[in-house]
């Protein structure tokens, strides 16, 4: 399109009263089905004059991002209709937790959402915690956060990755893969696994960091920036890229308020709401640390968001390793942690414990807590029912992926139906989260 | 978080307009619960939302419970939050059992919150708990043509009938 016939003022230009500059950016993009305006094809996206042709998409199709149905209702190349169907990986997770004792069910809640599985253990023992009135000691918030983090870009290099593949870059997907294989060897290091690690315990964490993991972290943190700074080097200039993504798929910052979404795609809008800043469900506080807002809320806002909070995590992942302070790392108190492997031998009332916690599982006191956290996709937060036993009634973990879903209606309704691919990975949902 | 004194205020100012509306509160952990009677939850959550000094317009999370053998048996629950003064309150609904296989019903806030809409169909989906004036009450996670509600504490684990292969003759009224 030549750009010179899309100034204002032009008859062919969408909304003649307002500059771009007023629009938000350069509104001269793939914008036509967003704009209302007059010319020719504003008017086939507008107006709704023929049959509508109703297609699925999903659930097996690369570009839904796991098994999630779109029922998706076509004019021309406008959707006019679309409804989301999920449920294709239910697996009754809440319903299996309520039959675990509650350190058996930290595995479990890590495999709802795939990729943030050290914010779903965050969440569900944060919650065990409040309910047990336990503090964990200072080296195990220190080591919580450096993890937290470490799994924030984890998550988003992989949303950033896949949400370029989907808009045709593969090598993206290949350079993200490689730095989220960095930090998976660091999970490997520090707990034995590289995905699902159950690191986090009740009380604290499982183990301390093993010998050299510091400087690892260390060379991983001096080399991220810079890789970043190549992404944004890659995408930044790839006019397709920013065809695809600029003013495409707004949402009002109102109407996400509205739709309960939280997370990037939030702040993108430009609502600076951050759980790390406001709760003190670990000491974040303590930490320097920016939150990066988006201004109108379209994909191009959302992957800048997503971009600079790599970049911050980055900077709280080196203030936890060079602030980490020393100490234990697990709470002491033996009626919920297992004792230390070498008291064994000579204590009896420590091989009870030990013995009695493997078994049956610590006790819980009666009550409900619902306990959010601030993860890569919004507020993790577990609602946890107990009623003295060892096992819990009910956990349930409001996922954001869940709720944040329901918005894809208004991002690509109007718009035409390859947008709502890139919509849909600019979402960046885990129907692993969303079916539970 | 309101206090435990706060709580007992807004929970009297409810009262004060909507007759009954609350029944109760509760304190714990730090964290404010108003009971609310399930008949007048719209009233207390558009109250709650809407007037000066309280303005809790984000809704968190909407999730069901199963208190089961109390009674009331099951609970809706609200968890709201006031983003500028990062407070949150939770809304308690209490739903008793009608029993002979009636399902509980309660009004649906979608009107005032459009992110109740796929909660509570998941609430429906795995409690049976009906939201009357919901826009598209239908099973979200769990198959259209399933039977029962999964999360129910009676509901048991494990137990699905499933037909073997090779022993599926002796299931009656099967043919090859």
């Amino acid at each position: 399109m030549n750009p010179t016939t899309r100034t204002p003022g032009h008859p062919d230009y969408a909304d003649t009263t307002r500059t771009p500059e007023q629009l938000g950016r350069d509104a001269v993009g793939r914008t036509e089905a967003q704009v209302i305006g007059t010319s020719p094809i504003e008017r086939t996206a507008i107006e709704r004059e023929e049959e509508l042709f109703t297609i699925n998409m999903g659930p097996h199709h690369p570009a839904t991002h796991g098994v999630l149905r779109l029922l998706v209702e076509l004019e021309g190349e406008v959707v006019r209709v679309l409804k989301p169907m999920v449920g294709y990986v239910h697996t009754g997770i809440e319903k299996s937790c309520e039959t675990m004792s509650y350190w058996k069910v930290i595995p479990f809640v890590e495999r709802m959402d795939y990729l943030s599985y050290f914010f779903n253990m965050e969440a569900f023992c944060g919650a065990t915690e409040k309910l047990l009135e336990l503090e964990i000691p200072r080296r195990a918030a220190w080591l919580r956060i450096l993890h937290l983090e470490l799994n924030r870009i984890h998550s988003h290099l992989v949303g950033l990755g896949t949400t370029a593949l989907d808009l045709g870059a593969i090598s993206m997907f290949w350079y993200c893969f490689r730095e989220r294989d960095k930090i998976l060897d660091l999970f490997e290091m520090s707990s034995g696994q590289r995905m699902h690690t159950r690191y986090f315990q009740v009380g604290g964490v499982v183990e301390d960091i093993p010998v050299g993991f510091a400087e690892r972290v260390k060379a991983f943190c001096a080399d991220m920036p810079e890789r970043i700074d190549q992404y944004a080097a890659l995408l930044d200039q790839n006019e397709i890229f920013l065809q695809r993504t600029k003013n495409i798929g707004v949402v009002s910052r109102e109407r996400m308020l509205d739709l309960g979404v939280t997370g990037p795609l939030l702040r993108a809008a430009g609502e600076p709401w951050d759980l790390r800043k406001v709760d003190d469900y670990l000491p974040y506080s303590e930490f320097d640390f920016n939150i990066p807002i988006g201004t109108i809320g379209d994909n191009y806002d959302r992957y800048r968001v997503r971009l600079n909070e790599m970049r911050e995590s980055v900077r709280i992942v080196e203030q936890a390793i060079d602030g980490l302070p020393e100490g234990p790392w697990i709470a002491d108190d033996r009626k919920v942690v297992l004792p230390p492997r070498d008291e064994l031998g000579t204590s009896m009332e420590a091989l009870i414990h030990h013995f009695k916690l493997v078994t049956e599982g610590f006790r819980v006191p009666p009550g409900e807590v619902y306990f959010p956290i601030e993860g890569p996709r919004g507020e993790y937060g577990v609602f946890l029912v107990a009623d003295g036993s060892s096992k819990p009634v009910r956990v349930h973990m409001r996922d954001p992926s869940f709720v944040n879903l329901q918005s894809l209606r208004d991002m690509c309704v109007g718009g035409y139906v390859a947008d709502l691919i890139a919509n849909l990975a600019m979402l960046d949902p885990i129907l692993g989260g969303i079916d539970r | 978080m309101p206090d435990a004194p706060g709580l007992e205020l807004i929970a009297h100012e409810i009262n004060e307009r909507h007759e009954g509306a609350v029944v109760g509160t509760s304190y714990e952990h730090e964290q404010a619960a108003l009971l609310a009677d399930p008949d007048s939850i719209r009233e207390v959550l558009a109250y709650l939302k809407d007037a000066p000094g309280h303005e809790y317009r984000f809704l968190a999370s909407l999730h069901g419970a199963d208190y089961l053998p109390a009674e009331p048996r099951f609970a809706v629950h609200y968890e709201l939050l006031n983003m500028p003064r990062v407070e949150r309150l939770r809304v308690k609904a209490l739903l008793p059992d009608p029993g002979d296989g009636t399902l509980p019903e309660l009004d649906s806030v979608t009107g005032l919150f459009a992110t109740a809409d796929f909660q509570e169909r998941e609430v429906y989906d795995f409690f049976g708990i009906v939201f009357r004036g919901h826009p598209d009450p239908r099973r979200i996670l769990m198959p259209e043509d399933y039977v029962g509600f999964p999360q129910r504490r009676d509901f048991p684990v494990g137990g699905d009938p499933v037909i073997f292969t090779n022993t599926e003759d002796s299931v009656p009224g099967w043919t090859k």
